[in-house]
């Protein structure tokens, strides 16, 4: 069987505001109506790429915001569960978030609002995505490459794959499935890896732990 | 003799760095022109100063310039950044008309170099109004903002974005401080430099040293605030919250900040401190020197826990420093300092003395956790706000301006 080697892109990302913020809940809601799908990407998963806090209990910024800004931990918790990849599209997840807000606006008696300072701006990103020109073979050979691989490649691989593969999986799970079964046990472990709520170092932590545990000689 | 890349790469890793060196690949030859008004002091010419070198390492051509001007251009110039501020500072027609000569004069002085350069990066007002000049470009401009201009005394602003908007991108510190405009507006946090002196490790010897010389215990705990003696740093707030945790722990005090010649304010605030403080041996008012950075340094090393209580707040790089240096961090609820401290994960954020004060007794009586606290503080500021990161963000802004303007640009192995 003639299967490809695994080629190792890179990635980094740079924010670009967009001008537009929100100060109270019902304003979020309008302006998630027509924000620039960019933004999605950015307040779900750009923090782990750019300069943001390892927050230790939410991982998207619209939680985050609902949480400290707004002081409404209804609908922050809300915010909090939503796995954008469980959904087809960015505007199925722009759907879910004005939903989310517009039940809580219909139960409740005022509508939540932030201190002027304390807007929530909507931010975008632009990725540039590059080649390192290494390429690996045998899935061996990456065991001690790994845990020197930069953290854009953790994110290009891991985070970026889920919305550019077919079933949202990550990249080194699908070349390793071409092997047919031989890796099924590390799959199975890179695939129960849990983007949420750990930081890319973490991640590239448990993709090593996961490597060595099926991989290494004397395992 | 070691590169700077690779000094770097001793505190990053060499993923960091060779990430940078792939990420530059595309850009290897390129002129890049930053342009200021001063290599000296300030924090702009501290990271150029550093930048600069960095890129030509990665092999891109990168130079430095400077624009200058009289009295009356520095003064327009020191209104603006005040107004940009918030302050309500009118500006005179006829120190504008110096504003618009000066820059006028420094085009015509660096025309070649600005019309040579592939990318023209200008800091800050100063040298801003050069654009105008400079119809026959076909280089991308960019203009760099360093300032807080989250509420901007408006005519200054409106006056200045005049300028602004001819630009083909901006940057900005923080979304808080971008104001609305056409172009793309990058956001990209400010940094600190890991080799600089104010943030190198120093040895034991020098910080017991140093405090010596200013007479500070080392058996008492230490509580510092490093900031300019103004009073949107609440200086008089730190000596009341000092004042609630000496009557249960014994503690000293030091509020350090720079030279205050040049701001007549700066001085007053200064009185004031030093009368409120009175008599008390265990405040330590500092006066230090602009260039006192191995002091400065010295200084949060040496202490517990450092203070920043400002009611309001840029991006606040001292903060930044004493995470670096592995300290908690009680600051202001306030700007970038909401960014940066998280409660029980990199110190406190407060509102009032009491709640500064409160802080402060939970931190001395829990030494594991002030322990625990500074680790995550170094942690946080090593994947996030030193220089190396700004230079990848600034890497990856060049190559998306010179690749397309789409959400993902993939270059492919050929373009590089």
């Amino acid at each position: 069987m003639d299967i490809q080697g695994f080629r190792i892109l890179d990635c980094a990302l740079v924010a670009i505001a967009t001008g537009v913020k929100a100060q109270t809940l019902r304003e979020l809601r309008d302006k998630l109506k027509t924000a620039h799908p960019g933004c999605f990407f950015y307040h779900f998963w750009g923090g782990l790429l750019n300069p943001h806090f390892d927050d230790p209990e939410f991982q998207n910024d619209f939680a985050v915001w609902a949480s400290r800004s707004l002081h409404d931990s209804k609908i922050s918790e809300k915010f909090a569960v939503i796995d954008p990849y469980a959904f087809e599209s960015i505007e199925d997840v722009r759907q879910e978030l004005i939903e989310l807000i517009e039940e809580r606006l219909s139960e409740t008696e005022y509508v939540p609002w932030a201190k002027t300072g304390q807007e929530f701006h909507f931010i975008r990103s632009q990725m540039v995505v590059f080649d390192t020109g290494v390429t690996y073979m045998d899935p061996a050979e990456m065991l001690n490459a790994i845990p020197s691989m930069s953290l854009g490649s953790i994110f290009y691989h891991f985070i970026d794959a889920r919305r550019r593969t077919e079933h949202r999986k990550n990249d080194l799970s699908l070349w390793l499935a071409a092997f047919g079964d031989t890796y099924e046990k590390l799959i199975e472990d890179l695939d129960n890896i849990d983007p949420f709520f750990i930081s890319l170092t973490r991640m590239r932590r448990e993709i090593t732990n996961a490597f060595n545990k099926h991989l290494k000689v004397d395992a | 003799m070691e590169s700077l890349l690779e000094q770097y790469a001793r505190i990053v890793g060499n993923e960091v760095v060779d990430h940078l060196r792939q990420l530059a690949e595309p850009l290897k030859g390129m002129k890049i022109l930053h342009v200021n008004s001063t290599k000296e002091g300030g924090g702009v010419a501290e990271i150029l100063n550093r930048l600069i070198p960095l890129k030509q390492e990665l092999g891109i051509d990168a130079e430095w310039e400077i624009v200058t001007g009289e009295k009356d251009f520095y003064q327009c110039t020191k209104k603006m950044h005040n107004s940009l501020q918030g302050t309500r500072d009118d500006i005179s027609p006829s120190l504008l008309k110096t504003y618009e000569e000066t820059n006028f004069r420094n085009y015509e002085r660096l025309r070649d170099k600005l019309l040579g350069a592939d990318l023209v990066f200008i800091h800050d007002p100063q040298p801003a109004a050069m654009i105008s000049q400079c119809s026959e470009r076909r280089n991308k401009w960019l203009w760099r903002c360093h300032i807080d201009v989250s509420r901007p005394y408006r005519p200054v602003w409106k006056y200045l974005r005049e300028y602004i908007k001819s630009y083909d991108a901006s940057i900005w510190s923080l979304s808080d401080f971008a104001q609305p405009l056409e172009q793309p507006m990058y956001l990209i946090p400010p940094s600190i430099d890991p080799l600089s002196e104010k943030n190198m490790p120093l040895p034991e010897k020098e910080i017991r040293d140093f405090f010596r010389s200013w007479g500070i215990s080392h058996n008492i705990p230490v509580l510092t605030q490093v900031s300019r003696f103004d009073r949107f740093k609440d200086p008089i707030g730190v000596i009341e919250s000092y004042r609630l945790v000496k009557k249960y722990v014994p503690v000293q005090l030091v509020l350090a900040g720079g030279g205050a010649s040049d701001d007549p304010e700066g001085e007053q605030v200064l009185s004031e401190v030093r009368a409120y403080a009175g008599e008390d041996p265990n405040v330590h008012v500092l006066e230090l020197p602009p260039d006192a950075h191995r002091a400065i340094n010295a200084l949060q090393r040496g202490s517990d826990i450092i203070l920043q209580k400002s009611l309001k707040e840029g991006f606040g790089l001292t903060v930044t420093e004493a995470l670096w240096k592995g300290k908690p961090v009680i600051g202001g609820d306030t700007g970038g300092i909401r960014l940066q401290v998280i409660d029980h994960f990199s110190g406190f954020r407060v509102n009032t003395p009491e709640g500064a004060a409160m802080r402060i007794r939970y931190l001395l009586k829990h030494p594991e956790i002030r322990k625990n606290i500074g680790k995550n503080a170094r942690q946080f500021v090593l994947e996030n706000y030193l220089i190396t990161r700004q230079l990848r963000e600034y890497l990856t802004l060049v190559v998306g301006l010179l690749f397309g303007s789409e959400e993902k640009i993939e270059l492919k192995m050929y373009e590089r």
